[in-house]
C-alpha cells in the first residue's frame, strides 16, 4: 500500500488552471467552470444548484428569494450611472427575475484608505434614490477599510430579500419547445458606456449605460400573464450567455433572428471599432422573458407601455431540435451557432 | 448604418448567390487569405448561400495564428520580467507558448496590458519612465502602419523605454508559397481588402500571371465576399486570371503612399517564420537597424529562446487551406477556445475557432 500523507481538508477539484483568470469572472465558460467545480461542488444543496439569479426558499409564510451581488465595476462613475445605482439595481433585478417582488436590500461596502468623501457621500446619495425608485429598503449593511493600494477605491456587495406571489414559478429549466423570446429593449449600452469612458471613445451623442430597476415591469408582466416560465437580465456575458444558460439547463434549443435584435447606431458603431459582438455585452436595464406563445402578444404589448419596455420585441423561439444550443437566423439568411464566449470581452464592468 | 447596412442587405446577398449559382458550371476551390473574411463568412453563414461546387478554404490571413511558438515564448520571457509592461491586442495573451500563456504571466503578477493601438503603449511609456513598455508588434501590412508610427512616434519623443516585439509578416509571400506547394488545390484567391488599402494591388498582378490564378481583392461585409466570389468564379468560368478590386471603396491601385512610406522608413524585408508552415523567405518586416534600440528582440538578447510546435496541432495544413478544421482529429475533443493546442483555436478570425463557435451543430449533424 502506497504511504500517502492523510489530509482532513478535501482535494482540489481538477481545474486547469493554477491561478485564478480574469477570465474566471467575465461569465463565459470558464466562468460556469468555477462555479461548478469549486463553489456548487462543495456548497451543494436544493436551493443553489438550479444556478438562478437567486435562490428561492419556501417559508411558512409563503416563498421568498434571496440574492447577493458584488460591484466592482471601473470607473465608479460612467455615462448614465454608477456604482451606488449599479449594487440597487442590480439585486433589484436579481430578485425581479425570480418573479419576486423585491423588498429589502443589504449593502456592504470595502473602501481603499484615502476615497474621497464627496464621491462616497455621491455614491451613497445615489444608492438612495434608486432604493427609492425600486421601492425597497436597505435595512442592514457593513463597512470595511482596507490599506492604500490593497483594494481598487471602492467595492459595493448588496443581498436582497423578495416576496414570491403563490402562482409565479419562474426558473430556467422551464423554457420548452414552443415557448417565445421577448427582448425588453435595445442591447448592449451599459458594456459600450463602460468602454467608451475606458478607451476615451467620443461619440455625437454619449452612450448612457441603460441601468434601471426592473421590478415594476415585471410585475405588470406577471398582471396580465402569471405563467410566465423564464426570467433572466443578460448582464455580463450579454444576451448570448443568458440563452445558452437556459438552453444548457432546459435542454432546449433556441432560434434567434438577427434581424429583430435591436441594437443602437452608437452601440453598434463602437462594437465596430473595438471588435465586439454586442450579443455578447453587459445590460444592466434589459430582460430576456420566455413565455407561452399564446400570451407572447398579450405580454409584449404590456411591457412596450413601460417605460423600461418600450422597445421590446419577439427575437425568437424555443425549439426542441438542436438542444443545448443557440442558432441565429443572419440577416442575410445563413445560420450561425450563438456560443458562450470562454472568457471575457470587456473586464470588470459591474 | 451607413457603409454597413448595405453590405449586411439579405436582398442583396440573395442576388449574388443566385448570380453565382447562375454561373457556375463545375467545381471551383476559392481561398479568402483573410481572417477576417473567415470570421464573416462563418458569423453569417454565407456557405449556406453558396452552391455546393464552391469550396471555400480559409487561408493564413490570422495574425495570431501565424505568429510562431517561439515568439509566444519569447513574449512570456520579457512579461515575466520585473522591469517590463508589456502590451498587446487582446487576443495574443491566450496563444498558448510552450507551457502558457500570456494571461498565466498576468495571473502570476506579470504586468501585462491589452492595448487597443500601440501608440497607447507609447503613452504607458511616457507615463511610466521607471518602466520598461513592450509592444507585441504582430499583423500583416494593415497593423504594420500603426506599429510603425508608434517606433517614430517613441524616437520622436526620445524615449529611452519603449520597444516592440516584431513579428509581421506579408500577404503576397504567403500566396507564393501556397501555389508553389505541390499539394495546392486553390484555383482563385479573394485577396485581403485591409491589406489592400495599405499597399495596393500591384503585387499581386505577377502573381496571378505566373500562376494563372485569378485574384480579387475583396472587402469583409457579406454582400462583399460574396461579390469577390462572384467576379472570381465568373474569371474561372472564362478562364480568365486577372487581378480585380472588389473593394474600390477603399482600395487604390498604388495603396495608401503615406503608410508605406512610414513603413520603408522603420523596418525592412526579412525573412520571417510561420506558424505551421515554417520559414517563408521575404515574407515579414523586421526593425531597420537605424531604429534597433526599439527591437525588443536586440533590447532582450532573446535569440537563444527556441519552441517547437505542438505536435498533434495541424494548423500548418489548416492555414494552407489543405485541410478543414473539424478534419483535425483533436477539432473540439482536447482542442477547444478553452483549451486551444494552436493558435487558430483562439484568435476569433481564426479558422478553428470560427468552425467551432458557429458551424458545429452543421458539422455534428453532417
Amino acid at each position: 500500500m502506497k504511504n500517502e500523507p492523510i489530509t482532513l481538508s478535501c482535494p482540489i477539484p481538477i481545474s486547469d488552471y493554477k491561478n485564478v483568470l480574469l477570465a474566471h469572472g467575465g461569465g463565459g465558460k470558464l466562468t460556469k467552470q468555477l462555479i461548478e467545480t469549486m463553489f456548487v461542488s462543495q456548497f451543494e444543496n436544493e436551493h443553489l444548484s438550479p444556478l438562478h439569479d437567486g435562490a428561492i426558499i419556501n417559508t411558512k409564510g409563503g416563498r421568498l428569494a434571496f440574492t447577493t451581488d458584488s460591484y466592482v465595476v471601473n470607473p465608479l462613475f460612467f455615462p448614465g450611472g454608477d456604482i451606488g445605482k449599479l449594487a440597487v439595481h442590480g439585486t433589484v433585478n436579481d430578485l425581479a427575475m425570480c418573479g419576486a417582488t423585491p423588498l429589502y436590500l443589504s449593502a456592504a461596502f470595502i473602501i481603499e484608505e484615502g476615497f474621497p468623501m464627496e464621491e462616497l457621500w455621491k455614491i451613497v446619495c445615489s444608492m438612495s434614490d434608486a432604493a427609492k425608485e425600486a421601492g425597497v429598503t436597505i435595512i442592514t449593511g457593513d463597512t470595511k477599510v482596507v490599506d492604500r493600494g490593497k483594494g481598487d477605491k471602492l467595492f459595493i456587495t448588496t443581498s436582497g430579500i423578495g416576496e414570491i406571489r403563490t402562482e409565479v414559478n419562474i426558473h430556467p429549466a422551464r423554457a420548452k419547445a414552443g415557448d417565445v423570446i421577448i427582448l425588453s429593449g435595445a442591447i448592449g449600452m451599459h458594456g459600450i458606456a463602460i468602454m467608451s469612458v475606458r478607451e476615451g471613445l467620443e461619440f455625437s451623442s454619449p452612450i448612457l449605460s441603460d441601468t434601471a430597476p426592473l421590478n415594476e415591469l415585471v410585475a405588470e408582466m406577471l398582471g396580465v400573464c402569471s405563467d410566465i416560465h423564464v426570467l433572466r437580465d443578460p448582464t455580463r456575458g450579454g444576451v448570448a450567455t443568458v440563452l445558452n444558460e437556459i438552453a444548457s439547463s432546459a435542454h432546449v434549443g433556441v432560434i434567434i433572428y438577427e434581424e429583430n435584435i435591436h441594437v443602437s447606431q452608437e452601440v453598434q458603431g463602437a462594437c465596430e471599432l473595438l471588435g465586439l459582438d454586442p450579443l455578447y455585452i453587459a445590460n444592466e436595464g434589459k430582460l430576456i422573458a420566455i413565455v407561452p406563445a399564446e400570451h407572447s402578444e398579450n405580454i409584449l404589448a404590456t411591457m412596450k407601455q413601460h417605460p423600461y419596455g418600450k422597445d421590446s420585441v419577439i427575437i425568437g423561439e424555443i425549439v426542441s431540435e438542436h438542444p443545448e444550443m443557440v442558432v441565429m437566423r443572419s440577416k442575410i439568411g445563413g445560420n450561425r451557432i450563438v456560443d458562450m464566449l470562454s472568457g471575457e470581452q470587456l473586464p470588470r464592468i459591474c | 448604418m451607413k457603409f454597413i447596412d448595405e453590405y449586411r442587405n439579405g436582398d442583396t446577398a440573395k442576388q449574388f448567390a443566385e448570380a453565382i449559382a447562375a454561373i457556375t458550371t463545375r467545381s471551383w476551390t476559392i481561398m479568402e487569405i483573410c481572417g477576417g473574411q473567415t470570421h464573416a463568412i462563418v458569423k453569417y453563414g454565407i456557405e449556406d448561400l453558396l452552391p455546393t461546387q464552391i469550396n471555400l478554404v480559409h487561408g493564413p490571413g490570422c495574425p495570431v495564428c501565424v505568429t510562431p511558438v517561439e515568439m509566444i515564448e519569447k513574449a512570456i520571457v520579457i512579461a515575466e520580467r520585473p522591469e517590463v509592461i508589456f502590451t498587446s491586442f487582446g487576443d495574443m495573451l491566450r496563444v498558448p507558448g510552450a507551457e502558457k500563456d500570456l494571461l498565466t504571466v498576468k495571473a502570476r503578477g506579470g504586468n501585462v496590458r491589452i492595448v487597443y493601438s500601440p501608440l497607447d503603449a507609447v503613452k504607458i511609456a511616457l507615463q511610466h519612465p521607471e518602466k520598461h513598455v513592450v509592444f507585441f508588434a504582430v499583423g500583416f501590412e494593415t497593423t504594420a502602419p500603426a506599429n510603425a508610427m508608434a517606433v517614430r512616434e517613441a524616437h520622436r519623443l526620445g524615449l529611452n523605454n519603449f520597444s516592440i516585439l516584431c513579428s509581421h509578416v506579408l500577404v503576397p509571400p504567403a500566396i507564393e508559397a501556397i501555389l508553389s506547394s505541390p499539394m495546392n488545390m486553390v484555383q482563385g484567391f479573394l485577396a485581403a481588402g485591409h491589406v489592400c488599402t495599405i499597399m495596393g494591388y500591384e503585387e499581386y498582378l505577377p502573381l496571378a500571371e505566373r500562376y494563372k490564378v485569378p485574384i480579387v481583392v475583396t472587402g469583409f461585409e457579406p454582400v462583399d465576399i460574396l461579390q469577390g466570389i462572384y467576379m472570381t468564379v465568373k474569371q474561372l468560368e472564362e478562364e480568365r486570371c486577372e487581378v480585380e478590386n472588389q473593394y474600390a471603396r477603399t482600395v487604390r491601385r498604388e495603396g495608401n503612399i503615406v503608410a508605406q512610406q512610414l513603413l520603408a522608413e522603420i523596418f525592412q524585408v526579412s525573412d520571417r517564420a510561420w506558424r505551421g508552415i515554417g520559414i517563408i523567405p521575404k515574407s515579414g518586416y523586421s526593425i531597420n537597424p537605424k531604429y534597433e534600440q526599439f527591437d525588443a528582440e536586440k533590447r532582450f538578447q532573446l535569440n537563444h529562446i527556441t519552441a517547437a510546435e505542438s505536435e498533434s496541432c495541424i494548423a500548418g495544413l489548416v492555414l494552407q487551406g489543405i485541410k478543414k478544421p473539424h478534419e483535425c482529429s483533436e477539432f473540439g475533443k482536447r482542442c477547444t477556445p478553452e483549451h486551444p493546442l494552436g493558435a487558430p483555436m483562439v484568435s476569433s478570425e481564426g479558422a478553428c475557432a470560427a468552425y467551432y463557435h458557429y458551424k458545429r451543430h452543421q458539422i455534428a449533424t453532417q
